[in-house]
């Protein structure tokens, strides 16, 4: 199977803050990896510069055939390829939600204007929130703000999804309605995912494998049942043992 | 003061339309180049930053008089024959765009990061984000400074008489001189510049609370 996500020898500074060291990563077509760790450890960086929303100081970063770090990439072509859910939504806060779905399509997609609202209806209705069209971002709980962020995404038509801790910043019992919606998304077949979360039991449910990443290190990749089972390194097994107690 | 008005109607309503004309071609400019430096100094470029705040920084850091008087006497000169008041009107559209980039670049600041995050993650080009996203939310929080910044210009326009261009201020000092009533010329003076700064107050509070 061909890669869809593939860092070389990756290395990334903030001035002199090693946040990224030698990130070697196969991610195929399809595949649903999630990424845990420690906060501070790297996880958000390392998914911020598969879209090139963090840049690589050293190294290659191939997404979807293309080298982000090469200068002559289009990098709004790579993009409209690579869909991103933030931890705090960031839906468009002066467009209803209606229109944060059509918005990118219609501009750069320059798709025409019955087809982007067909899909974009579709897509709310998808994610259950049709009758919330002509609601602005403000009047929206943030449960249902992250899924229509995730439609947005989607109308895209994404060959890649980047999920940023989606459901950090959500009260409890929205959570498992966004986790539903995304583990729909994962599920296609041909969606490659990547999923930066705290939520273990959603991790072990979705993922095929599971990267654990700390201080800007990737410690350990491994297949997901392996993964929970026989941690090999120790930070991880550590990190599990904290995680599962609470 | 109601002979005075009177007696001096038809140059009071010259000073007054000028005044008008002069304001009305600095804030449709000064809006445009404002927002164009306020645009260059968020910039992901380092060079348009820097461009951006040099701009920002002289014109606003030296009197308006001194801008105006360069245009008036420096610039028919040595480059083209300019009248006071077209002098006196790129000096206030120069000076008061330095101020006007300052509010909207703080309005664009104060704009979500995320904002421009997600509008960029979907392919759209900084100047896509900011026509569409960014500036709309910015505008509407720079409201009320910019309202200060329009009545400021209005009255800045007084510099004109600096420069002979005949707009209320000028016509006032004429009528002064001529007349000798300096205290009622100047009440009249100034109860013209109100008839023109009052509304915009007015409408801008309005446009807060509507668009709050």
């Amino acid at each position: 199977m061909s890669s869809m996500i593939e860092f070389r020898d990756v290395q990334k500074y903030y001035g002199k803050f090693h946040a990224l060291k030698d990130i070697n990563l196969k991610i195929d077509k399809g595949e649903t990896v999630v990424l845990i760790g420690p906060s501070g450890s790297g996880k958000s960086t390392l998914a911020r510069t598969v879209n090139g929303l963090e840049t690589i100081q050293e190294g290659q970063l191939i997404v979807n055939g293309r080298d982000i770090a090469d200068k002559t990439t289009d990098i709004n072509r790579i993009r409209t390829d690579v869909g991103m859910v933030f931890q705090h939504f960031n839906l468009y806060a002066n467009k209803d939600v209606l229109e944060n779905v059509m918005l990118a399509p219609r501009i750069v997609l320059k798709l025409n204007e019955a087809e982007n609202k067909k899909m974009a209806m579709n897509l709310l209705d998808q994610v259950g929130l049709a009758d919330k069209a002509h609601n602005m971002p403000s009047q929206i709980s943030g449960g249902q703000a992250q899924r229509v962020a995730i439609a947005r995404s989607l109308a895209m038509k994404p060959r890649c999804m980047l999920f940023d801790e989606p459901t950090s910043a959500l009260d409890p019992e929205m959570i498992d309605d966004v986790l539903g919606v995304i583990k729909y998304v994962t599920s296609q077949s041909d969606m490659t995912s990547l999923i930066v979360t705290h939520e273990m039991g959603f991790a072990e449910e979705v993922a095929n494998r599971v990267i654990f990443m700390a201080d800007g290190q990737i410690l350990e990749d491994d297949e997901t049942e392996t993964f929970f089972k026989n941690p090999t390194n120790e930070r991880a097994s550590q990190f599990l043992g904290k995680i599962i107690k609470h | 003061m109601i002979k005075l008005l009177v007696d001096n109607w038809s140059a009071f309503i010259s000073g007054f339309g000028w005044t008008v004309l002069s304001s009305l071609v600095a804030l449709f400019f000064s809006l445009i180049i404002g927002s164009l430096f306020a645009i260059l100094e968020v910039m992901p470029s380092k060079t348009a930053r820097v461009i951006g705040n040099v701009y920002v920084e002289i014109f606003r850091n030296i009197p308006l008089l001194v801008i105006t008087m360069f245009f008036y006497l420096v610039i028919p000169q040595y480059i083209v024959k300019i009248n006071g008041f077209t002098a006196g009107t790129i000096g206030l559209t120069i000076y008061t765009s330095a101020f006007i980039a300052e509010t909207v670049r703080s309005g664009i600041n104060s704009v979500d990061i995320g904002q421009m995050e997600a509008s960029r993650a979907q392919g759209m080009t900084f100047w896509q984000a900011m026509r569409y996203i960014v500036l709309p939310q910015a505008f509407k929080l720079v409201i009320p400074p910019l309202g200060n910044q329009f009545i400021n210009l209005v009255k800045n326009s007084s510099v004109l008489a600096f420069v002979a261009g005949f707009d209320l201020m000028y016509q006032g000092n004429a009528i002064a001189s001529t007349t000798f009533e300096t205290v009622n010329t100047y009440i009249v003076v100034g109860l013209f510049y109100l008839v023109i700064t009052l509304p915009i107050s007015y409408y801008m509070q309005h446009l807060e609370r509507k668009l709050a």
